[in-house]
């Protein structure tokens, strides 16, 4: 054996082991250290909602109004507010979700050049937007327009603030999917439009899904944009030109309110919130795990 | 007359050039080799002829490629069209991640026009036959074709470019990511496709193309050093750098 094999295989210096050894120990306690700061806030918040808001569910939490200004209960549901939610982000992902796709096809296998960078820059800046500008500019214009608050309104305000999230999310995902597909297919003579809808994106399908996710989850916990257009209602409505109010409008009337009962009913919209968007999550991850699964 | 003759071609990708003033042509029903060190211009050179180098940002051509009679670079050809019948196998095997074996195999069939169900069956048969992959898969057809094994993938992506029924296959390094076992199975294979098809293949593995070929074309620097039988290029070549690349003294 030469001599420089056997210098390489010497064993380290003991004090250099140990010294790496705590130098690892302090670098490892550090990071749990700062992994234990993080959770803390997210800890307290869902602790805090899950405390208050479980007492405020009840049958009637979903299925009743809330109390008028004479009611001397000062108790209720925000049944209303539900619906409204309901209305006001369906029609938000129904306008948001094919424009946000479309775009991001557009960035992702089309767009070359100038106006690439244009829409993509544009996506990023709304993205960075306070939302309450998007109500304000909605504000101005349709609802002037219209003389009306409404759902619509509403969801249109919503739309400029998902229609970003779907487009940033979806255009990473599709850039994800490698070339060899997008090649594959068209040496089949498949025109390009037909690779981008037939191979492109079922690939890149879960990751979209996770994405439209993303803008839901934005959507349900808006509370600015929704102020300045669809104003916010005591009563049921079920039409789009009127007047509507979310889960976030109640939480933010019934959390001002100085009776306890009324603040209840902000805590179990909060909880009704947080538990909407992550039983969506979990949906959508059991969904597209299952789907990975079938094809591993 | 599925020939395919090349006349004059150069290639860009933006401003570096890398074919230049290629000619040559493939007869009918034969096995074209194109061998030469990496980076020569032989992959482009393929991905010329069915017009797919143009789907690389800033690459362009200019040149005729004819096929039968037809320039596939006329202002009025369609690439489209023109990928229906000449169809291309890939490096890397690259089956459809979504789909199952029977779908990948009839994909071209089912992503460009409507076949009864029957039609599709026979035809994915067909083609699964003379990929030889038929008796691999036959009672695995609905599972994902991303289960395969590497050279049963590429042999499916084999039977997916034949479903389209092509006149021309157009094959680069087919087996250069596969085993010994599979890489020998691909060459029967292409030995079995010369009866019908028009095969083109690049490859790095001179012994392949050795083997299969029947006329080979050598490049250098994006130039076609020598193009002759098969046989004279490896035995005999006119060309002094043919002769030191395929005795190994470069490459």
């Amino acid at each position: 054996m030469s001599p420089v094999v056997a210098a390489g295989r010497r064993p380290l210096p003991v004090g250099l082991t140990r010294s790496r050894k705590t130098k690892d120990r302090v670098f490892t306690f550090f990071l749990l250290v700062c992994v234990a700061l993080a959770l803390i806030p997210l800890v307290v918040i869902a602790v805090f909602v899950i405390v208050r808001g479980t007492g405020a569910i009840n049958t009637n939490f979903f299925t009743k109004l809330p109390p008028g200004p004479l009611d001397a209960r000062h108790t209720g549901g925000i049944s209303n507010a539900i619906v409204g939610s309901g209305m006001i982000v369906w029609l938000a992902v129904v306008i948001s979700v094919p424009l946000g796709m479309a775009t991001a096809v557009y960035l992702s296998e089309y767009g070359r050049g100038r106006i690439a960078t244009i829409v993509r820059f544009t996506a990023n800046t709304l993205l960075a937007t306070p939302s309450i500008i998007a109500g304000l500019v909605i504000a101005a214009t349709v609802v002037t327009w219209t003389h009306s608050f409404s759902a619509y309104a509403g969801s249109l305000a919503l739309s400029i603030l998902m229609w970003p999230v779907v487009t940033r999310a979806t255009e990473e995902v599709l850039r994800l999917v490698p070339q060899d597909l997008r090649e594959g297919a068209l040496a089949l003579g498949v025109p390009r439009w037909k690779v981008v809808l037939k191979i492109v994106i079922p690939t890149a399908g879960s990751g979209i899904v996770t994405g439209v996710m993303l803008a839901i989850s934005r959507g349900l916990g808006e509370t600015a944009a929704i102020l300045l257009t669809a104003l916010g209602n005591s009563f049921m409505n079920t039409a789009y030109g009127r007047p509507t109010s979310t889960i976030t409008l109640d939480i933010y009337t019934w959390a001002r309110q100085p009776q306890a009962t009324l603040q209840e009913l902000a805590w179990g919209g909060a909880i009704t919130l947080m538990t909407t968007v992550l039983v969506l999550s979990i949906t959508a991850r059991i969904v597209s795990i299952r789907r990975q699964r079938r094809l591993a | 007359m599925t020939s395919l003759e090349v006349k004059k071609l150069d290639a860009w990708f933006g401003r570096s050039k890398v074919l230049k003033s290629i000619s040559a042509i493939a007869a009918d029903r034969s096995v074209t080799a194109i061998i030469g060190p990496s980076g020569c211009g032989k992959s482009t050179l393929l991905r010329c002829m069915n017009r797919m180098h143009e789907e690389v940002r800033g690459a362009r051509t200019e040149g005729e490629v004819l096929f039968g009679s037809r320039d596939i670079y006329a202002e009025d050809a369609d690439p489209v069209a023109v990928r229906r019948q000449i169809g291309m196998v890939f490096q890397r095997p690259n089956p459809f991640p979504t789909m199952s074996v029977f779908d990948n195999a009839v994909a071209g069939l089912k992503l460009t026009g409507r076949l009864p169900r029957a039609e599709l069956h026979e035809r994915a048969e067909t083609a699964l036959h003379a990929a030889g992959l038929w008796d691999e898969v036959k009672d695995r057809l609905q599972e994902p074709g991303g289960r395969l094994s590497g050279g049963q993938q590429q042999r499916l992506c084999i039977a997916r470019a034949l479903a389209v029924e092509p006149q021309i296959l157009l094959m680069d390094e087919p087996a250069s990511a596969l085993d010994p076992v599979s890489t020998l199975r691909i060459e029967e294979l292409i030995a079995e496709l010369k009866e019908s098809y028009t095969v083109i293949i690049v490859t790095h593995n001179m012994q392949q193309a050795a083997r299969v070929s029947d006329s080979t074309m050598f490049m250098l620097y994006g130039e076609v050093v020598e193009f002759a039988a098969t046989q004279k290029v490896f035995t005999n070549p006119e060309d002094r750098r043919t002769e030191d690349y395929v005795t190994g003294r470069f490459g």
